[in-house]
C-alpha cells in the first residue's frame, strides 16, 4: 500500500439476488458454456474479451475500461463449502462470517467498531439504502442509513423551512442531557443527539459537492453519487455500503441481467471518474460481491440458485487482473449442477481488512484465512 | 377515578394487549368496565374478524402465499395487526414469534413462516404444553433448528438444546447430558421430503414422524428414565419451576415492563420478583394455561401501574401509529411497503436475527432506528388528510382547545395519553406559544398546527415508551 495521508476507505456494493457468474466472466471459448446455455447466453461476438479465454458480459464496458487501466481485480470461484442455495441464509453467511450457525453481528459492523471504539463519529459507517443490512448490524455500533441523501434528516416531513428549524431546535433541547435522568432516558437522549448531529453533518455534503461527472439515472448510480458526495465532504466516513437488486434471474434472464449490469457498470464508471476529477481515488477501493452464483445449466429462460461466484476489487490501489481459478464446468466436477467454490469469501475480507484497512482480520472474519496479494 | 383516568388506563391496556385504540373504542371499552374489557380481549366474540383477510385475498392474493418474497409476507402480517378485531390474538402471536424466534433468512419460505404465525394465533392463549408439542412439529421450526437432520444414528442437538435453553427452562437448569437425551427423544421428528421448487414454486411442508429413524432406546432426562419420546420430554420440561419462571418472565418483559436481555436472566434478578412470583403461581395452578395467567396479569396492580415502562418495539410503533392515523384501513396500493417499516427500525418481522429473537428495551434504539421511528410517526400524525388524524382534530376542536397548554395537552392525550415529563411539556408549550392561541376560524391552518405539535410529541423521548 502506498502511503496516503488520509485513512483508507471501503465501498461495498452488494449484488443482491445471486449474480450469474457464468454469464458475467464468461469462458467464451469453452464449448461447455454453449452446451449448458442453450437459451441463457451471450453471443460470442458481443462478449468483451479480456484475454483468450475469458470475457465480460456485453454491458460491462465501464468496468472493462477500469480493468484496462489495471484497476480491477476479479476473483474467481468465491464462496464457501456446502452452499445452502438460499438467498437469505447465504446472504447471512456472507454478512456475518458464520456458515455453521446463525450469527448476529455483521463483519462490516465489527470493522466500524474497531475503527471507532468510542463512537466519536456517528458517520463512521453509512448504508445507502433503507435500514441496515446485517453486514452492518452490531449492537451498540451507530450506523446511519441514508435512503436518499437529498432528503435525509430528522423531521423531514415538515416542509416549511422555518417551522422545521424551530422543530429541530426544540428537538435538540428536548434531547439535551439532564442531571438525574434515568439510564434509559439518558441513553435515548444521547442517541437522539447522535442522530440529529449525524443528519446535520451529512447535509453539508450535497451543498459542498460540485462535479462535471453525470451519473446515469439508476438507483445504484444515485447511491454511488450520494457516496461520492459524502466522501468528498470529508466527514470521516470510512465505510460506505450499498446494494443493487435483484440479480435473482430465474426467468427472463436475457432481458434482466444486461440491464442490471448496465446500471452497475455505468454507475461504477461514473463514480470512479468522479473520484478522479476530485483527485480522491487513491484512498478508496470498492468491493463487489453477490451471495452466490447460479446453476451452470439454464432452465430455458433463466438460471436457478448456484454456488461459486466472482468478486471484484476496484480502485487505483488494486492490482488489476484475474485471480484464482475458474471452477471447472465439466459435469463430473459440478456439485448439484453448480460450479464449486474454491476460494473462501472470508479470504477476500481478510485482504480488505488487513491489506487495506490495516487491521487484524481474525476477530472480524472469525478465523484465519489465506489471502492473495490483490492490493498494492 | 375520573373518566379521563379510566380512558388513560384503558389506553394502556389496549397498547399492551393490542396495538392501541381510537377514542371511540376506548370509550366503548371503558363503558364496558375494565375487567370485562379484559375478558373480551381474552375471549373475543366469535363474530369478530381476525383481520380483513378477505379484502387481502381479493386485492393482494400473493400476500397469502408470499413464497420467496418476504416483503409480501411481512405486509400480510402488518395488515393483520392493524385490521384485526381480536388484537390480543395478534399480540400474543408477536409474543411467541419473539420467544420461538424462527427466521425466513434460513427458511426462504415465507408461506411456512405465516403458517407458524397462524399457529401462534390459534394456540397462543391456550396451553403452553400444547404449544410446545405443536412447535416441535412445526415444519418451519424443524427446518430452522435442523431437527430434520436429527437422526437415530446421528443426533443433531440444535433443536434439543434450544428447546431447553430458549423455549422453556433457560440456561444452567440442565446438563449437557440432558440436551443429548432430549435430542435423542426427538429423533425421527422431521418434515416430509420436500418437493423441488422448480418449476412450479414452493410446496407446503408437512410434519412427519419416522418411526424407523427414532431412537427408542432408554433415556434419562432431568432424572426421569424410560423409553422417552418427544412428548415425554415436553411433559417433564413443562413441570420444571425454571420453566414457569422463564415463560412468566418473558411475558412480563413483553406485556408489563422491560427486563434485561434474556442471557442475563440467570444473573440479574427480575424487575419485580413479587409480580413474577404471583404470575408463576397462577401459571402452575392453572395447568400451564396462558389465558388465566394473562387474566391475572392484566387485572393486577403491577400491570396497571406499569404505564410507559417499556420501549415500544418497532412492530408496535408501526402498527400503533397506522392504527391511530387509520392509514391502510383498506389494502390500497402502497401497502406492500408497510411490512418493511419495522425492519428500518431494527425489527424485520418474520426474520429475527437469530433463534434468540430480538434484544428489546433500550436495544431497540440506535441513531438510525430512532431517526426512522421519529420520522415515521411524524410524517403520519402531521398528515391531516388521514382519517384518524381528522378524527383527532375534530375531537380537539370539540373540546375547545385554544391555548398552547391546552393544545399540547390535548395532542398528547389523543396520541395515547402520553405522559410528558414536566420539562418536555414546558418546552413544547414554549414552542407553541410563539404562534399564539389557536384560531379555529381557519380550520385548515389550525389542523396543520396541531399536526405539527403531534409530530413533535411523536419525536419526544417519552413517546418511545408504550
Amino acid at each position: 500500500m502506498t502511503s496516503t495521508k488520509k485513512d483508507p476507505v471501503i465501498v461495498v456494493l452488494q449484488l443482491t439476488g445471486g449474480n450469474d457468474y457464468f454469464n458475467t466472466l464468461i469462458p467464451y471459448n469453452d464449448p461447455l458454456y454453449y452446451d449448458n446455455r442453450p437459451f441463457v447466453k451471450y453471443e460470442q461476438e458481443d462478449i468483451i474479451k479480456i484475454n483468450d479465454t475469458y470475457g465480460l458480459m456485453p454491458q460491462m464496458g465501464g468496468i472493462k475500461e477500469l480493468y484496462d487501466q489495471g484497476n480491477v481485480a476479479i476473483v474467481n470461484g468465491v464462496g464457501y463449502k456446502d452452499s445452502p442455495r438460499s438467498h437469505f441464509r447465504s446472504m447471512d453467511i456472507w454478512h456475518t462470517c458464520e456458515p455453521d450457525k446463525v450469527g448476529t453481528e455483521g463483519w462490516v459492523g465489527r470493522v466500524a467498531r474497531e475503527m471507532d471504539p468510542n463512537k466519536e463519529n456517528v458517520l463512521t459507517a453509512i448504508n445507502f439504502g433503507h435500514g441496515l443490512p446485517r453486514a452492518l448490524a452490531v449492537p451498540g455500533v451507530p450506523v446511519a442509513a441514508i435512503a436518499d441523501l437529498s432528503t435525509y434528516g430528522l423531521l423531514t416531513g415538515i416542509s416549511d423551512n422555518s417551522q422545521r428549524a424551530k422543530a429541530l431546535d426544540l428537538f435538540s433541547r428536548m434531547y439535551s442531557p439532564t442531571v438525574g435522568g434515568s439510564f434509559v432516558t439518558d441513553y435515548l437522549r444521547s442517541t437522539g443527539i447522535d442522530a440529529m448531529v449525524g443528519a446535520d453533518i451529512v447535509k453539508v455534503a450535497p451543498e459542498k459537492y460540485s462535479s462535471t461527472v453525470e451519473y446515469p439515472n439508476s438507483p445504484i448510480a444515485m447511491h454511488l453519487r450520494d457516496i461520492a458526495q459524502v466522501y468528498f465532504a470529508d466527514l470521516g466516513t470510512r465505510i460506505f455500503y450499498t446494494q443493487h437488486a435483484s440479480f435473482d434471474t430465474h426467468a427472463g434472464e436475457m432481458a434482466g441481467h444486461p440491464v442490471l449490469w448496465k446500471d452497475v457498470s455505468e454507475g461504477v464508471s461514473a463514480f470512479f471518474q468522479d473520484l478522479k476529477e476530485h483527485d480522491a481515488g487513491d484512498n478508496v477501493i470498492m468491493y463487489l460481491f453477490s451471495e452466490f452464483g447460479r446453476r451452470v445449466h439454464d432452465n430455458g429462460s433463466g438460471t436457478d440458485h448456484g454456488a461459486a461466484g466472482a468478486t471484484f476489487f476496484i480502485g487505483n490501489q488494486v492490482k488489476g487482473g484475474l485471480y484464482g481459478e475458474y471452477p471447472s464446468a465439466k459435469s463430473e466436477d459440478l456439485e448439484q449442477g453448480d460450479l464449486v467454490p474454491n476460494w473462501d469469501f472470508r479470504s477476500d475480507y481478510t485482504s480488505i481488512v488487513e491489506d487495506w484497512l490495516g487491521m487484524d482480520a481474525n476477530p472480524i472474519v472469525n478465523g484465519s484465512f489465506e489471502k492473495m496479494a490483490i492490493l498494492k | 377515578m375520573s373518566h379521563k383516568d379510566d380512558l388513560a388506563l384503558m389506553s394502556h391496556l389496549m397498547r399492551r394487549a393490542g396495538f392501541g385504540a381510537s377514542r371511540d373504542e376506548l370509550e366503548r371499552r371503558v363503558a364496558q368496565g375494565y375487567e370485562s374489557a379484559v375478558e373480551e380481549l381474552l375471549d373475543p366474540p366469535e363474530e369478530l374478524e381476525s383481520g380483513k383477510m378477505a379484502l387481502m385475498l381479493r386485492y393482494h392474493p400473493s400476500f397469502l402465499l408470499p413464497g420467496g418474497n418476504p416483503l409480501s409476507g411481512q405486509a400480510n402480517w402488518m395488515y393483520q395487526m392493524i385490521s384485526t378485531e381480536k388484537p390480543l390474538e395478534e399480540k400474543i402471536a408477536l409474543f411467541w414469534h419473539q420467544v420461538f424466534a424462527t427466521g425466513n433468512a434460513k427458511l426462504d419460505n415465507c408461506d411456512q413462516m405465516l403458517e407458524q404465525i397462524k399457529m401462534f394465533r390459534q394456540l397462543g392463549l391456550g396451553s403452553y404444553k400444547d404449544m410446545l408439542v405443536e412447535i416441535s412439529k412445526n415444519p418451519a421450526m424443524i427446518f430452522w433448528l435442523d431437527n430434520n437432520e436429527n437422526h437415530r444414528e446421528a443426533v443433531n442437538e440444535n433443536w434439543g438444546r434450544e428447546l431447553l435453553e430458549l423455549f422453556s427452562m433457560g440456561v444452567s437448569n440442565y446438563t449437557e447430558v440432558d440436551v443429548r437425551e432430549a435430542s435423542r427423544a426427538f429423533t425421527g421428528w422431521t418434515i416430509r421430503a420436500k418437493l423441488p421448487r422448480q418449476p412450479y414454486g414452493r410446496y407446503p411442508w408437512h410434519f412427519e414422524y419416522r418411526e424407523e429413524d427414532h431412537d427408542d432406546g432408554e433415556k434419562t432426562f432431568l432424572g426421569e428414565s424410560g423409553n422417552l419420546n418427544g412428548e415425554d420430554i415436553i411433559d417433564i420440561v413443562v413441570q420444571q419451576p425454571a420453566t414457569a419462571r422463564f415463560i412468566c418472565r418473558h411475558l412480563y418483559n413483553f406485556f408489563v415492563a422491560d427486563e434485561p436481555q434474556v442471557p442475563s436472566w440467570t444473573i440479574e434478578p427480575a424487575r419485580d420478583e413479587e409480580a413474577l412470583d404471583a404470575m408463576m403461581t397462577t401459571f402452575e395452578e392453572n395447568n400451564y394455561e396462558i389465558k388465566p395467567l394473562l387474566r391475572m396479569m392484566f387485572n393486577s396492580d403491577f400491570f396497571k401501574n406499569a404505564r410507559f415502562s417499556k420501549i415500544k418495539s418497532p412492530a408496535e410503533v408501526v402498527a400503533g401509529t397506522l392504527k391511530m392515523v387509520e392509514e391502510f384501513q383498506f389494502p390500497e396500493p402502497g401497502i406492500l411497503k408497510i411490512g418493511a417499516e419495522p425492519s428500518y427500525m431494527g425489527q424485520a418481522i418474520l426474520d429475527p436475527p437469530s433463534v434468540e429473537g430480538w434484544h428489546t428495551g433500550t436495544e431497540w434504539i440506535n441513531s438510525g432506528s430512532l431517526l426512522a421511528r421519529v420520522n415515521f410517526v411524524a410524517d403520519r400524525v402531521a398528515n391531516i388528510e388521514l382519517p384518524g388524524v381528522q378524527k383527532i382534530l375534530h375531537l380537539i376542536k370539540e373540546e375547545g382547545a385554544k391555548t398552547p397548554e391546552q393544545i399540547v395537552d390535548a395532542a398528547a392525550e389523543h396520541m395515547g395519553f402520553v405522559e410528558l415529563g414536566q420539562e418536555t411539556r414546558d418546552q413544547l408549550i414554549e414552542n407553541a406559544k410563539s404562534d399564539g392561541d389557536l384560531d379555529w376560524s381557519n380550520e385548515a391552518a389550525a389542523g396543520q398546527r396541531i399536526g405539527e405539535i403531534m409530530a413533535l410529541i411523536g419525536a419526544t423521548t417519552e413517546y418511545q415508551f408504550g
